[in-house]
């Protein structure tokens, strides 16, 4: 029996008493409660049943594959904040990575641990606002009040970090702009031992609610074909049973190095994605947990090992060095100046990385000037949203909703 | 088991002839380069045979601004790029086809993924590259009635001055 469930109310689809017999066209937004950011959805209705529902997307279309033809690499960090305001360092990350691919660099490993640990924690911050905002549009409202209460000490960490709340623009070509505070691993320590706490209190008020359940299971069914068919990736693709997880199938960073499971469910539908986000934040709690022990050098890092690579060809050297020396000044007005910084190769690479929706690719091609020639960013929310009439039509009004809020659709990334 | 990716260039060389122009390395990924009249009997033996079975991008190239040395890796103005991925075999493939400026069409792929779907409908609204046989195709990032294709190379950065020509409404529209 799907979910385990002892009492499984069977959703059916609606039946013919539910329909009048004439269609009637509504739109749905793009300022609706319900939809997630400025998405638009066309549909007809027949009764309360949808006929045919037809997506209209960008409304926030801001030209960032145009823009960044204009950029160089490291100006570009600061586009791809804005791509995902979910989860704004998981697609610096995703960028640097494609960047060092592309460059042929190799980060330190400090400076990679630190960015494994910073990317689960953005990881941690949109799962749990993905399901905050689930609860709200399905009417747990205080659901959504608690997890922005955990968001909220994760963007105390972030700040802390980054010097900024959302648009971190944390990562460079090549490592990242600073170290991070002492006290680093204290902070997220002390995050982490509360929030298995917290997740349980949203587990015991999500997980058996009759509401929520009525609401979610059965809603949305993708089948594994028709996941793979859409190019669906991330929680979504998990829930149907398919262990697609970047970090395992083409590890980046240091993944290789710890020890995770990625939590699947075979049922495909609403409930199984609330599942799987669940059980992949206890699963970034772990990685965290191991990613802090080997951290190398600790939180003082009395040792000053780099975060970044130590060219300055590549780096910004630091300011007294800029200041005191010649040759580091130099590398200053090289990297700095058009037509004299970083040179990538000529060529072209598709680089992922899991971001917490799927796959977040960068497709970069190289022209062997300083700013790329061109620059794909393959969105997982953009792919996963196709399958969005495919979900909902013959639906409910009622199991769109449902079924949109478990996409997590961020219009940034939609749209670009 | 894991596909081998040099061994299936040459099965794809042997098996489609001339229509494949010939593949390229770097960073150890592959790409394929073909004629467009081929890519939906290749990407079909690619999904079918060769066990890629995910479309996980479409996208396209512009080369007219490339510098000349890589004006050579494209016969055509455009390239329309498929990356492709293997669920089974985690391996992972990228196919290029070369479009010309005029006709500037190639066949859709949409029959062997859905997810062509709205990858195709993005590449014909930022570089007016149209998909023969796809079930839907307009729009889909800019508005309807927009003019051009802004990813282009010849399109400027600032636009051609529809910020400046928006309708405006002096009075409410009669119903």
């Amino acid at each position: 029996m799907p979910h385990d469930n002892p009492d499984p109310i069977a959703r059916v689809a609606p039946t013919a008493a539910q329909r009048i017999g004439e269609t009637l066209s509504v739109n749905l937004g793009p300022q609706h409660p319900s939809m997630h950011g400025t998405l638009r959805l066309k549909v007809e209705v027949d009764g309360e049943v949808l006929v045919k529902v037809e997506p209209e997307i960008g409304f926030l279309h801001t030209g960032f594959e145009k823009l960044a033809e204009y950029r160089n690499y490291n100006q570009f960090v600061v586009i791809s904040d804005r791509a995902n305001y979910f989860s704004p360092l998981n697609n610096n990350i995703g960028f640097a990575v494609a960047c060092e691919e592309l460059f042929g660099l190799q980060v330190p490993p400090r400076g990679q641990y630190v960015r494994v640990i910073m990317a689960e924690l953005s990881r941690i911050a949109d799962h749990i606002i993905s399901v905050g905002l689930q609860g709200l549009d399905l009417g747990a409202f205080s659901v959504m009040l608690w997890t922005f209460i955990e968001r909220e000490k994760l963007y105390d960490i972030f700040e802390a970090v980054t010097g900024a709340r959302l648009t971190t623009s944390w990562t460079r070509v090549g490592g990242i702009f600073r170290d991070v505070p002492p006290d680093f691993p204290e902070m997220v320590r002390a995050f982490l031992a509360k929030l298995p706490a917290a997740l349980d209190e949203i587990e015991e008020m999500l997980n058996r609610n009759r509401i929520f359940m009525d609401r979610c299971i059965g809603i949305g069914t993708l089948t594994r074909q028709e996941a793979i068919s859409y190019g669906v990736t991330g929680p979504m693709l998990r829930a149907c049973g398919v262990p697609y997880d970047i970090r395992r199938a083409r590890p980046y960073l240091c993944y290789s190095g710890l020890d995770f499971e990625i939590p699947t469910r075979a049922e495909g539908d609403v409930y199984a994605r609330y599942l799987v986000r669940m059980a992949e934040m206890r699963q970034a709690i772990r990685i965290i947990v191991q990613a802090l022990e080997k951290l190398p050098g600790g939180g003082e890092n009395k040792d000053k090992l780099p975060v970044s690579v130590l060219d300055h060809k590549v780096m910004l050297p630091p300011k007294d060095m800029v200041y005191n020396d010649m040759e580091s000044l130099i590398h200053h007005f090289k990297i700095t100046m058009p037509g004299h910084g970083l040179m990538p190769p000529k060529g072209e690479v598709y680089s992922c990385t899991e971001a917490p929706n799927g796959e977040l690719g960068f497709y970069i091609v190289s022209d062997g000037t300083g700013l790329p020639y061109r620059v794909r960013i393959r969105p997982p929310s953009f792919y996963n949203y196709a399958t969005f009439p495919k979900q909902a039509t013959g639906r409910l009004i009622s199991d769109a909703v449902s079924a949109m809020a478990s996409i997590n659709v961020i219009a940034g990334e939609l749209d670009r | 088991m894991a596909v081998d990716l040099p061994s299936l260039m040459t099965s794809l060389k042997a098996r489609f002839g001339d229509d494949v122009l010939g593949h390229a390395v770097f960073r150890e990924q592959y790409v394929v380069r073909i004629r467009r009249g081929a890519n939906l009997p290749l990407l079909r033996f690619l999904r079918d045979d060769a066990g890629f079975d995910m479309l996980t991008d479409v996208t396209c190239v512009d080369s007219l601004s490339l510098p000349q040395d890589m004006q050579a890796d494209y016969p055509e103005r455009f390239a329309v790029v498929y990356q492709l991925y293997s669920v089974p075999h985690n391996e992972r493939l990228r196919v290029k086809a070369y479009v010309p400026e005029e006709p500037c069409e190639i066949d859709s792929v949409t029959p062997l993924w859905e997810a062509a779907n709205w990858g195709e409908r993005e590449v014909y609204d930022m570089y007016g590259v149209v998909f023969k046989g796809h079930p839907d195709l307009k729009r889909i990032l800019m508005p309807d009635g927009y003019e051009g294709h802004p990813l282009r190379k010849d399109y400027p950065l600032k636009g051609r001055g529809e910020r400046d020509r928006f309708q405006k409404y002096t009075e409410i529209p009669p119903r």
